[in-house]
């Protein structure tokens, strides 16, 4: 650019005439990049929030050569997030090889953080505003903030604004020992109480889910990504971190037995027919994720790679605080709207990614689709929504074996899908079609509709 | 990877005490930046032929101040003896002497090239002793320079005209600072291929380079140093290295390709993001490289068998894959990173010497290959070169290692990467088939 301000020239307008509405471009995925997933406490104990995505920013930039490009927009989010993280992304955007000219904004829908960005972004390069966008998210469990108690922050806050000495005496007076003792983040639910894990193990007993097949979602999701690493899949996916190479969580040699042999952790209420373990759960884990996305003119111009088109998006909701649904059954309700709106179904998708938050969450969501009453009652529908082919559930892996930080599980996704779909090609002189359903906290879930290119 | 020695003999009083005691007094080199003079001072050309003529007649036009006789107590920058016509042994005197009435006048980090004809079956004997004397001659010359100044030479073979282009570049190559470890070597022009760039500080303008084993030590340098002089990068090394390939990769400007060298497909995966990413790959640098040390009494198959499949297996495999690619060109360029191990043997390095000796054959049988493809395939030998892998050996045989040479230091990856660098571009098209090394002169290895 031979100008020293930022060139005017916006995105291609893609609609005619201005004042109806535009016509809708595509948006495409060109890839992604992500840093190994560590355990909390682990590699990354002493990586922040910011340190991370910036990581895993600059392996994008790398891997694209966007070295001082001013891109469309930057989004990412944390739900794990220190107050002085207000401008999380924009920060890390500063702090990589980007154009500092590149703005971004920071977003937060507990677990759908990262799948959100991806498609608020594509939304926007589809609309025109925008023709390139990196999509992310980022958590720490093991840097979670640490919050001091009600008690003191009112003190703090009230001496603050004390003028004299006797009245800063008076308040202090007021702190009890017991103020001072901080309060560690919680993933229990306002609303219930319940954390996410005992919420799951009340569904789990709900779909009557066996712990042999949650064990066996487990069990395949460490073999499956396991030999996405060895195979080279992550090659161009990953860039590793604080000596990590690949996710910390991962456990290629474990076994059913192994599996078997771990004790309940969630609905130990339920005696012996509690089933959820450390195994089929997704430990606390620290990592980052992004996506790069791009309407077709920006990736042709730079010469860049699209793998798939981020087709379309959906978001549900359920009421699981008066147990109407179960805390992460909303994607159960979003998928059969977003499939109707393309006259799909679930026969018709190549390569499912449902988040496996715990085995029991993926097992539970193909329950309820395989259910007639359910199907009937709260679908709507003559009967069963429908079974799906499991030789097409998360074929490289999930959650279980990769880990789960919070935020960076969508573009963890949406960038390993995207890849999958461009090798797949097109099915039956069609595209191939991939769905990712992510599920989170308050009782929702956003989904989403990929197709090869 | 500093050389404290060095700099302590470079300054006050470790200077005047290394002195008193005869200690090595290694010089600080004088080593290439962008808009730096060519030489320190004026060049003399001897010798009293039509190319001695031409030479000095192309370096008046670079702007330097060229004598064709010494003017004695004037500091010289480098002196250029150009013997291509001897014809016997008898002949070598006038000029050699000539040079050594100006030897003491020459400047820090000088420069004297010699200009000759190799020696053939087909010369006249005494022609042939003649030209194999210069080679004797100059070797022995580079030993006795001091300051760090360095003496090379160029071979015209082949019937090579002193003005064609790889002759002006090879010069320009020595008497620059970008050959500052490269001392008490030949190299060969044997054809009149190559053009010389428009701009000097910029040579690999326009150039898409991929550089293997990119993202530490001396391909990281590689890669600041094609980019300094203005290629596009794609950079490789394997995935667990990634965060460091990513780091040089976003330093020049490049793109990072996280690659295991040795898969089946690597040539192909190199092409295929080398076109996507550029459309075209012109220069491939095989950097990429380990060493499994052991004495071959206690060598076994993983150390064997991993030194061989990636300093030269890889390398056979990327090859054969650019050769038979349409994308590779037009003028193409291969550079290996040979080694002094492979060309002087090392104990503990039977493995490494095999695939380094390996690199320097099979750099010499592609180079017909790569000529009927417009391009030229060379290698580089460094010899004790500064980096995290030379920090690790024991200090009194790093010592020792470092001091061995013409230069008494070791060199910097910076070296290795002005002399890829040179080979890389298009005025070394003349160039083919060559191993040039980068040692100071190592007293190993001849």
């Amino acid at each position: 650019m031979s100008i020293d301000g930022q060139s005017i020239n916006g995105p291609a307008t893609p609609g005619a005439a201005a004042s109806s509405a535009p016509a809708l471009r595509r948006a495409v995925v060109v890839g992604g990049n992500r840093i190994p997933f560590a355990r909390s406490g682990a590699a990354y104990a002493k990586s922040s929030n910011q340190d991370m995505l910036t990581a895993a920013l600059d392996g994008l930039i790398a891997r694209f050569g966007l070295q001082d490009e001013r891109l469309g927009e930057v989004a990412a989010g944390a739900v794990l997030k220190h107050s002085r993280d207000f401008n999380l992304t924009r920060e890390a955007v500063l702090g990589s090889a980007l154009s500092p000219e590149t703005p971004a904004y920071d977003l937060q829908q507990a677990c759908a953080t990262g799948l959100e960005t991806v498609v608020g972004l594509s939304n926007k390069i589809k609309l025109g505003q925008i023709d390139s966008a990196i999509a992310g998210g980022v958590d720490s469990a093991s840097d979670a903030p640490v919050v001091v108690s009600e008690g003191l922050r009112e003190v703090i806050l009230d001496l603050n604004r004390a003028k004299t000495l006797p009245q800063r005496l008076q308040i202090l007076s007021r702190l009890r020992p017991k103020d001072l003792a901080p309060l560690a983040p919680g993933t229990a639910e306002p609303r219930t109480g319940l954390s996410m894990g005992e919420h799951q193990a009340l569904t789990t007993a709900q779909w009557k889910i066996s712990r042999e097949a949650q064990d066996e979602v487990a069990l395949n999701s460490h073999r499956n990504l396991a030999a996405a690493y060895d195979s080279g899949f992550f090659d161009d996916l990953v860039t590793p971190y604080r000596g990590l190479t690949r996710d910390g969580n991962l456990r290629a040699d474990t076994s059913m037995e192994k599996l078997a042999s771990l004790k309940p952790v969630f609905g130990r209420s339920l005696g012996a027919d509690a089933t959820m373990t450390a195994g089929n759960s997704t430990p606390l884990t620290d990592g980052a994720s992004t996506v790069l996305l791009a309407s077709d003119e920006w990736a042709d111009a730079r010469d860049l790679p699209k793998l798939a088109a981020v087709v379309d998006a959906e978001a549900a909701a359920v009421d699981f605080v008066h147990g109407k649904d179960g805390l992460l059954m909303a994607p159960v309700f979003a998928v059969p709207r977003l499939l109707a709106r393309h006259n799909l179904t679930l026969a018709d998708i190549d390569y499912f990614e449902i988040h496996e938050a715990f085995a029991a969450t993926v097992l539970s969501t193909l329950a309820a689709w395989e259910d007639e009453e359910f199907g009937r009652t709260r679908l709507g529908l003559d009967g069963a929504y429908g079974k799906i082919d499991r030789a097409r559930l998360n074929v490289n892996g999930s959650s279980l074996a990769a880990g789960h930080p919070f935020a960076a599980t969508g573009g963890r996704i949406v960038a390993s899908l995207a890849k999958l779909l461009h090798e797949k090609g097109s099915v039956d002189g069609r595209p191939a079609r991939g769905l990712v359903s992510v599920c989170a906290a308050g009782g929702q879930g956003v989904v989403a509709l990929l197709e090869s290119l | 990877m500093t050389d404290k020695y060095a700099q302590l003999v470079n300054q006050g009083l470790g200077k005047n005490v290394a002195k008193k005691l005869g200690l090595p007094q290694p010089a600080v080199l004088r080593r290439y930046e962008p808009g730096q003079p060519l030489v320190t001072g004026p060049v003399v050309v001897l010798g009293e032929t039509a190319a001695a003529d031409k030479l000095a007649a192309e370096l008046l036009s670079w702007d330097l101040d060229v004598r064709r006789h010494a003017v004695p107590r004037e500091k010289l920058g480098a002196i250029i003896l150009v013997l291509d016509e001897v014809a016997h042994p008898r002949d070598l005197e006038k000029p050699v002497l000539a040079a050594a009435g100006s030897l003491r006048d020459l400047g820090p980090c000088a420069r004297v090239v010699t200009v000759s004809r190799p020696s053939g079956e087909t010369d006249t004997p005494a022609a042939a002793a003649a030209r194999q004397g210069v080679d004797g001659f100059l070797r022995s010359l580079a030993k006795e320079l001091r300051a760090g100044a360095t003496g090379n030479g160029i071979l015209l073979d082949g019937g090579v005209e002193a003005a064609s282009p790889s002759v002006l570049a090879a010069l320009r190559f020595f008497l620059s600072g970008r050959s500052a470890y490269v001392d008490g070597q030949f190299l060969t022009v044997s054809s009149a291929a190559g053009s010389l760039p428009d701009d000097v500080e910029r040579p690999l303008a326009g150039k898409v380079a991929v550089v293997t084993g990119a993202a530490r030590g001396i391909g990281a340098q590689i890669a600041r140093t094609l980019h300094r002089d203005g290629a596009t990068l794609v950079l490789v090394d394997l995935p667990a290295a990634g965060d460091h390939l990513a780091a040089v990769a976003n330093a020049v400007k490049g793109t990072a390709l996280q690659l295991d060298i040795t898969r089946e497909d690597a040539g192909q995966r190199i092409l295929e993001h080398a076109v996507q990413r550029h459309g075209r790959l012109d220069i491939m640098v095989h950097n990429a490289g380990i060493t499994r040390d052991k004495l071959l009494a206690n060598m076994d198959h993983g150390r064997w068998s991993s030194v061989i499949n990636i300093n030269i297996s890889a390398q056979l495999r990327i090859n054969e894959a650019l050769l038979a690619s349409e994308h590779f060109g037009p003028a193409p360029r291969i550079v290996s990173v040979a080694s002094t191990s492979g060309i002087a043997g090392n104990r503990g390095q039977t493995n490494y010497a095999a695939s380094k000796g390996g690199v320097m054959g099979m750099v010499r049988a592609t180079s017909s290959l790569v000529a009927a493809a417009g391009g030229t395939i060379n290698a580089v030998a460094p010899g004790f070169i500064e980096t995290e892998m030379t920090e690790r050996i024991p200090f009194a045989l790093r010592e020792v290692a470092r001091r061995a040479n013409s230069l008494q230091q070791g060199g910097k990856p910076a070296d290795v990467a002005e002399t890829i660098a040179f080979l890389a571009s298009d005025a070394a098209g003349g160039i083919n088939g060559e191993v040039l090394r980068v040692c100071g002169q190592n007293m190993v290895g001849a």
